[in-house]
């Protein structure tokens, strides 16, 4: 079986991610309840005739996995494979008020097409001529590690050699509304918020792009390799540390061993406390979060997999991002957690290469 | 007719979000598919859609199309002759 390298990343967030280097120029955010996503020109990446079309998740969706095929030095990929929860919310919005403006008549063919979830693995496709395997997961708060899980097994058992998978999601205003009234995003009157000290339900909700391109040999832009992923629906708070240490024992692997724990920390009081395990088995070990800099989405683990990966090539834990101030010489295993509301819960491995 | 020139090019701009495109730069006998504006068969559905749906007239023959989708000009003279609303 083959190992599974990260050789290239694109990573668009709400934050300068894009072009900078590696958290060079973040701003916290403690006022906003949603945040949207710090764009790119997508002109060179994008010909102007395809782009007026696009919404935002695709073109999202395009420069972040240019960026990563480029880094990688890979012209086509084998196989295209990309996790969204919402999918593209904003032509789906446009198609279906479309419906209703125009009682069910004069139904245009623009926004319905780039309405599926599959439109962003699609494009990428198109642009590319790439031919090869095409998936897209919507899988909640699990999409992108479902895509990664589908990813990895391909490269371990040669099915392809580089794969593109990514996380997109993209905000949209008819369905930020909806958000905001059964209050999955907190409030005005909650401010300031703050993912370390929640005082308040809900999220500061946002969207992203993330694209890796995985492969079997290791290059000189190798990030790190992905040593085991692992999801599952649901868990009581009291049952995330059996699942974590049954995870690890699974993949050979000891509390000890782990030199970073990235948690998904949120700041939603009613469910912050699935990480309490940053208080028990990795009390001692140094903790990361990045949720203040890339906001809540489904696909916002895919974030974090940027940030674990860049902690392990650069062998830096940036303050930024340090949750308990713990720092060690050097990241040789990093662990990531992640669920949203109690369900969807995630954990990989990525071990330096 | 000249009005209906400049709201027409208003129109195709703002249905096929045609970004970086102002009704100057639309001439009245410009291609509007191929070398001209560049369109497509995506835009030529939306063209479609738009003489329903904004002059009350619906082609049943979409071959139709090749002839009335010329340029502006054509467009123009084809809704004046044939519009309903």
């Amino acid at each position: 079986m083959k190992k599974c390298y990260i050789n290239g990343v694109g990573c668009i967030s709400t934050q300068n991610t894009f072009d900078t280097e590696f958290l060079s120029e973040v701003a916290i955010n403690t006022t906003e309840n949603v945040l949207f996503a710090n764009q790119p020109s997508y002109k060179e990446f994008i010909p102007p005739a395809a782009i007026r079309r696009m919404a935002k998740g695709v073109k999202m969706g395009i420069a972040a996995s240019t960026k990563a095929l480029e880094e990688a030095n890979v012209e086509i990929p084998d196989a295209i494979i990309t996790g969204t929860g919402m999918g593209c919310v904003e032509d789906s919005e446009k198609f279906l008020q479309a419906i209703l403006d125009n009682n069910e008549e004069f139904l245009t063919p623009t926004s319905f097409i780039q309405s599926t979830h599959n439109t962003v693995g699609g494009q990428i496709a198109l642009g590319l001529q790439c031919k090869g395997y095409n998936f897209t997961y919507v899988n909640g708060a699990v999409s992108f590690e479902t895509a990664l899980l589908d990813a990895k097994m391909q490269v371990e058992n040669e099915e392809a050699n580089a794969v593109l998978v990514g996380g997109i999601d993209e905000t949209s205003k008819h369905t930020l509304e909806l958000f905001k009234l059964v209050n999955l995003i907190k409030k005005e009157e909650d401010q300031p918020y703050s993912v370390l000290q929640p005082n308040s339900k809900g999220i500061v909700f946002s969207e992203g792009a993330s694209f890796f391109v995985l492969e079997n040999q290791k290059k000189e832009s190798s990030y790190a390799s992905i040593q085991a992923v692992s999801t599952i629906s649901a868990l009581e708070m009291d049952e995330v540390q059996n699942y974590i240490e049954a995870f690890l024992a699974s993949n050979n692997l000891k509390k000890s061993d782990i030199d970073a724990v990235v948690l998904g920390n949120n700041g939603d009081v009613e469910f912050d406390g699935y990480y309490a395990i940053s208080d028990s088995i990795f009390k001692e070990t140094p903790q990361v979060y990045y949720k203040h800099l890339s906001g809540e989405y489904n696909t916002a683990s895919s974030f974090g997999f940027w940030v674990a990966s860049n902690i392990i090539k650069n062998q830096q834990l940036p303050e930024v991002v340090s949750l308990n101030k713990l720092h060690k010489e050097s990241y040789k295993t990093v662990l990531l957690y992640n669920q949203y509301r109690g369900k969807d819960h995630s954990l990989i491995v990525l071990k330096k290469c | 007719m000249e009005a209906l020139k400049q709201e027409l090019k208003s129109k195709i701009i703002e249905v096929l979000n045609l970004e970086d495109i102002a009704v100057e730069d639309i001439n009245d006998n410009d291609a509007l598919f191929g070398d001209g504006l560049g369109l497509d068969s995506i835009d030529a559905l939306e063209l479609i859609v738009l003489l329903d749906k904004d002059y009350g007239i619906k082609l049943t023959d979409p071959k139709e199309g090749k002839s009335i989708f010329v340029s502006i000009e054509t467009m123009a003279n084809y809704i004046a002759a044939n519009r309903t609303k």
